[in-house]
């Protein structure tokens, strides 16, 4: 006990040493510091830019990486992830973009005129910081990350100044117009053409806005430029920087600039986007200037994000790969309408992206694949807990795919009516509070009655794992233009609602040229990820309304049909779960385990090696009873022929008491050995260690000349009974003296079963189980038992309880006849009279220290007369150990 | 050396004696039965319950009556968390504090039969009744679920997809050995306090109460990555060994840990033991 209390302590000193000692991680100070810097179409405006600079937490000189805000936000909302960077030995800086936060100036939306004139100005305050790593004089080694708004600055700022490095958008646009005013279709007049001529049509993304502009994306764009929603969660709980009451003009436009604000009124007012706003949300945005990005760049997209969907991020990374740039692309769980957003990984992405195109190849980062798509990976073994999986693949391929998969749909032309004023409108994903839901499935998807056309597949036979932009063509009739929503549902079955995968749909803005009557469109639907399962259906559906959209307020009736009955399905083939190779403790602890058991077998070997125990080359002598005795050393004391011999034996229990102490006598071959003693004088304890039950302290008892160890060879000669009877209380006694001589491994014969077994006289009893025996056949069986083979050496203690007094005497006979044949026999006992009767010799022992020893007679001889009487061995007994009463 | 005569100490307590001495036990015999009458008991619950309609459900409890081996999937996964852990840690924590606590230890020991081999031939036995009794539970399921729901290409749980029956019979000797490892833990866990006790009972309820705490500290999601390296951490990985993807990661993983402390629990008894003062 006292040792596991000292383990149990040591391990609580080591635990809190650790924990103590363990190097926390570095301490992050940022400074915040008011820049000012000058933007403009003309480069006449003063802006004031509210920035926090952390530098390095090592010292010395590192890569610096810029942390922009997302809309609605200020460099507050970058804070925690700008310390856990900056621990990661970068400086970093984070500022309040101008018109948030309290940066002065208005919102320009990432104008190459205000905000990328900000950031190059950034630059230059950063490349005289002396933490500052440069690459030559005034350009500093940096990185931009950001979501959202703070990604497009990423994107554009590396656009226009060869000087960035490394950026990581995030969640972010690659052409607002197209964000705001998307169109899903790719027109061909068809009037009576038939389906297969526009097979090879391919369908021109982002080209939506300048054809006849597309549908008005009206709740995110009312978000987007509304000053008092924020898209930022986080600035929603703080205090609000914004001081003083408005002025109508801030009213009006709040803090964006007021052309940008007049164009937004224009456009919301009717819902079409107008040659100058489609130009103003053009300079705005990447995609026009992407080509010029030399900076390694890393996007991630969010799968649930019906503002920003994946084809941004796909038009991104097309044009500045086309350039040659390094590029990967992510698809996480998240984006704007909310999905476990995974901070944890995109922060792991982003660190790895930085290290290799900031500090360099050398910085032992792990790879970032060029696409990696985040999966419900199921649960986690151990926990149950969901999982994400982050299959990843070498190359990206596009909204397309590496392969296509084609599933045939079938449906009937369908009527489907535009409600007066376009309501009730269905619902696919509310924006804004999508994040608030944050449901697994994607929320509520309603398609209200006689609004949609739904086409369906039948039961998928094999799984299909849909990654990329799956398209169909589709007829309309009827007249006008037609605003249309498409949507590709995945039906389990009659019991569950359908699912509409990450929430998306694909907004239509079709054509119907007059006298055609009907138009074909192929329709790029939503890009997603998601796997349709065994027996589950694929359903194209098309609405006339959204409410996310703005959609006519006149009444119209379209006819809805399949122009082809394919629905194109593109998958990736190579996209295979990150090979994450075995954990290094899979194979190393067990190797270890299997190391320090063997250290732990092997340390524990012998307490004390064995003195004199070593078998010699020798005579070999038969023993009485035909055991082969090898003669071992032959020293004068203890040789092969004395049965017994104990010197110096000492035991003390636990708390130093000494049960025996220092107890040394001998018996001779023949004799039968009474040892007698009070309670507690040791007998048991010293019978114990004959046994090699228990180990002495000190000293040494030998057998046949043989030190007893545990498990020594040479108790195969010795027979006991100590301290009670031990048997399996389920078997018959016969099974029990059978199995225990099998377990000796001896050959049955050697057993003398029926001389053992006559002794314990048990008859019929023999064949019934040993928990119905009584005290004394237990007892009798016991010695039958230390009878079996009939040892050379026969030890028993108190073997005469529980005996009835014809037993006893017959019990005297056989020790008596047993020890006539050569064999020697030692008999614990408190009877007195029995011991005079029966032995030969005694030793007699008290607090664990021999008090006499020799032949009975003598010992009765030297003893003096009393009372008449000859003398008593219970006299000399009781005199020898000072107890007279 | 001198001995008595055919004495060898590598022919002590032959296998076949311990197994026969182990055998005729009650609590043996009561073990098995249950086992062995579990699947059945089940049969009757699913054929008497109430019957759901046609909803199509994909968890592993609605596809129990599918087949007879998404029976025997089931039947494994209500047990193997405890019931089977409670089989184990009575086979292998009862052997050797029984003898104690019978006082039939000392017998053997000064018979003698050494120390180690002692351990080594009871924990060879012990294992081999523990390996029995999770075999034999998802066999009889096997047999009880085909004769009552009839031998069917086995449904997955959650993605619903079917894999045919004679595909799937080597995941389910996966899963029977995967279940076999994952317990390795609990039986040297008892083991070793077999060899510490002289009460039967305090050995098998020790390692099952520690198993119990293990896994309520596993439910402690601040431990974070540190739970992954508790015993029971794994216990359900097997699960794997159905999905259409055979996925290793969790099994291995599993295996490791369960090795690990097997060989180290079961180390500390052999030392242990061989220099205890048998007192019992």
């Amino acid at each position: 006990m006292k040792r596991v209390a000292a383990l149990v302590v040591a391990l609580a000193l080591i635990g809190v040493t650790t924990w103590l000692v363990w190097p926390s991680a570095p301490d992050v100070r940022g400074q915040d510091q008011k820049i000012t810097v000058v933007d403009g179409p003309a480069g006449d405006q003063r802006v004031e830019l509210d920035t926090t600079f952390f530098p390095p937490p090592g010292g010395g000189k590192a890569p610096v990486v810029l942390l922009a805000h997302g809309f609605g936000g200020s460099k507050q909302s970058m804070r925690d992830q700008a310390v856990r960077l900056a621990q990661e030995g970068y400086a970093v800086l984070t500022w309040s973009a101008r018109g948030f936060g309290r940066s002065t100036g208005q919102i320009a939306l990432n104008s190459p005129d205000y905000e990328v004139k900000d950031v190059q100005q950034l630059i230059d305050w950063l490349a005289k910081r002396p933490e500052v790593q440069l690459d030559a004089a005034g350009d500093p080694r940096v990185g931009i990350a950001g979501g959202s708004y703070g990604g497009a600055i990423a994107l554009m700022t590396a656009a226009f100044d060869q000087r960035v490095d490394a950026i990581v958008p995030q969640i972010t646009w690659s052409d607002l117009a197209d964000a705001l005013f998307p169109n899903a279709a790719a027109t061909a007049p068809s009037a009576g053409q038939s389906s297969a001529a526009e097979e090879g049509d391919a369908a021109p993304s982002g080209g939506g806005a300048e054809q006849a502009g597309g549908v008005f994306k009206r709740m995110w764009a009312g978000i987007f430029f509304g000053q008092g929603v924020s898209l930022d969660a986080t600035s929603l709980l703080g205090p609000r920087d914004a001081a003083g009451p408005l002025t109508p003009e801030q009213a009006r436009c709040g803090r964006f600039l007021p052309e940008i604000c007049d164009v937004y009124q224009k456009v919301a007012e009717t819902g079409t986007a107008t040659p100058e706003a489609v130009a103003l949300l053009r300079r705005s945005s990447p995609v026009t200037v992407a080509d010029r990005i030399k900076a390694p760049t890393l996007l991630l997209q969010g799968q649930r994000d019906s503002l920003f969907p994946l084809s941004h991020a796909d038009a991104n990374a097309n044009a500045i790969a086309a350039a040659g740039t390094p590029v990967s692309m992510g698809w996480f769980d998240g984006g704007h309408d909310g999905g476990n957003g995974e901070a944890d990984w995109l922060f792991e992405q982003s660190s790895a992206w930085f290290a290799r195109y900031l500090k360099g190849e050398g910085s032992g980062a792990p790879p970032v694949s060029a696409f990696t798509v985040t999966r419900d990976g199921g649960r986690d073994p151990g926990t149950r807990q969901r999982i994400l999986l982050h299959p990843e693949t070498g190359s990206y391929p596009g909204l397309g795919g590496t392969d296509t998969t084609t599933v045939e749909l079938q449906g009937p032309e369908q009527n489907i009516v535009n409600p007066p004023g376009g309501s009730p409108a269905s619902i696919s994903t509310v924006p804004g509070i999508g994040g608030l839901l944050g449901g697994q499935a994607g929320g509520v998807s309603i398609d209200m009655p006689g609004q949609s056309a739904a086409f369906e597949s039948v039961p998928l036979t094999t799984p299909l794992q849909l990654t990329g932009s799956p398209s169909a063509t589709i007829r309309v009739s009827g007249q006008g233009t037609a605003t249309l929503f498409a949507k590709l549902y995945d039906v389990a079955d009659s019991s569950q609602l359908p699912v509409l995968p990450a929430g998306l749909v694909a907004p239509l803005r079709v054509t119907i040229p007059e006298g055609a009557g009907s138009v074909t469109a192929t329709v790029q639907l939503p890009a997603v990820d998601h796997r349709f399962a065994v027996g589950h259906r694929m359903r194209l559906v098309v609405t006339t309304t959204d409410m996310g959209f703005a959609t006519p307020a006149q009444p119209a009736t379209y006819q809805v049909s399949l122009a082809s009955p394919v629905l194109a399905v593109p998958t990736v083939r190579t996209l295979a779960a990150a090979p994450t190779g075995v954990a290094w403790w899979v194979w190393a602890m067990p190797l270890a385990s299997v190391v320090v058991a063997t250290v732990l077998l092997a340390v524990g070997r012998r307490r004390r090696p064995a003195r004199g125990a070593s078998p010699l080359e020798g005579n070999l002598a038969t023993s009485p009873n035909g055991a082969t005795v090898t003669a071992a050393s032959a020293s004068a004391d203890g040789g092969p022929d004395v049965p017994l011999e104990i010197r110096g034996l000492t035991k003390a229990y636990r708390n130093g008491e000494r049960a025996v102490d220092g107890l040394s006598f001998r018996v001779e071959q023949g004799q039968v050995l009474g040892l007698l003693g009070p309670n507690g004088a040791g007998k048991t304890t010293t019978m114990r260690m004959m046994m090699g039950l228990i180990q002495p302290d000190e000293g040494e008892i030998r057998i046949f000349g043989e030190r007893v160890t545990p498990g020594a060879p040479v108790l195969s000669r010795l027979g006991s009974f100590v301290e009670g009877p031990g048997f399996l209380p389920h078997l018959s006694g016969r099974d029990n003296i059978d199995l225990y001589w099998a377990a000796t491994g001896r050959p049955t014969a050697d057993a003398h079963f029926d001389e053992a077994l006559e002794i314990a006289g048990l008859g019929k009893a023999l064949d019934r189980a040993v928990r119905t025996y009584s005290q004394g056949m237990r007892q009798r069986l016991a010695i039958a038992q230390a009878m079996l083979g009939l040892p050379d050496l026969l030890v028993l203690d108190e073997p005469t309880n529980g005996l009835d007094p014809p037993q006893i005497r017959e019990m005297r006979e056989v020790l008596k006849r047993y020890a006539r044949d050569g064999r020697t026999v030692i008999v614990s006992s408190h009877m007195l009279a029995e011991v005079e009767q029966t032995c030969s010799h005694v030793v007699v022992m008290q607090r664990g220290r021999l008090v006499s020893t020799g032949p009975v007679s003598q010992l009765l001889s030297s003893a003096a007369v009393a009372n008449g009487h000859g003398p008593r061995l219970e006299d000399v007994f009781l005199d020898l150990i000072g107890d007279k009463r | 050396m001198t001995t008595a005569t055919g004495y060898a100490p590598n022919r002590t307590l032959p296998l076949r004696v311990e197994f026969v001495r182990q055998f005729k036990r009650r609590r043996t015999l009561a073990m098995f039965g249950l086992l062995l009458a579990l699947p059945w008991v089940l049969v009757i619950a699913f054929q008497i319950g109430p019957q759901r309609g046609q909803e199509q459900s994909l968890r592993i409890s609605d596809l129990a009556t599918q087949s007879g081996l998404n029976f025997a999937a089931f039947a494994l996964s209500v047990s193997a968390s405890f019931l089977l852990v409670v089989a184990v840690a009575l086979f292998c924590g009862d052997t050797v504090a029984s003898e104690a606590n019978w006082s039939s230890l000392r017998y053997l020991l000064a018979a003698p039969v050494p120390r180690d081999r002692l351990l080594r031939q009871k924990l060879i036995v012990a294992l081999a009744y523990s390996a029995s009794a999770v075999i034999c539970l998802p066999l009889m399921a096997l047999l009880a679920g085909t004769l009552a729901f009839g031998w069917d290409d086995i449904q997955v749980p959650v993605t619903g997809e079917v894999i045919p029956a004679l595909d799937v019979l080597p995941r389910f000797g996966i899963v029977i050995g995967y279940a076999l490892v994952s317990q390795l833990v609990v039986a040297a866990l008892a083991f070793l306090i077999s060899t510490m006790t002289d009460s039967p009972l305090g050995a098998v309820g020790g390692a099952v109460g520690l198993w119990i705490v293990c896994t309520i500290l596993q439910a402690v999601e601040a431990l974070g990555v540190l739970r992954e390296f508790l015993p029971t951490f794994w216990n359900n990985a097997w699960l794997d060994a159905l999905q259409p993807e055979l996925d290793w990661s969790g099994m291995t993983k599993g295996a490791s840990v369960s090795i690990t402390y097997a060989a180290i629990l079961i180390a500390v008894a052999f030392r242990r033991f061989r220099h205890k003062d048998v007192v019992s």
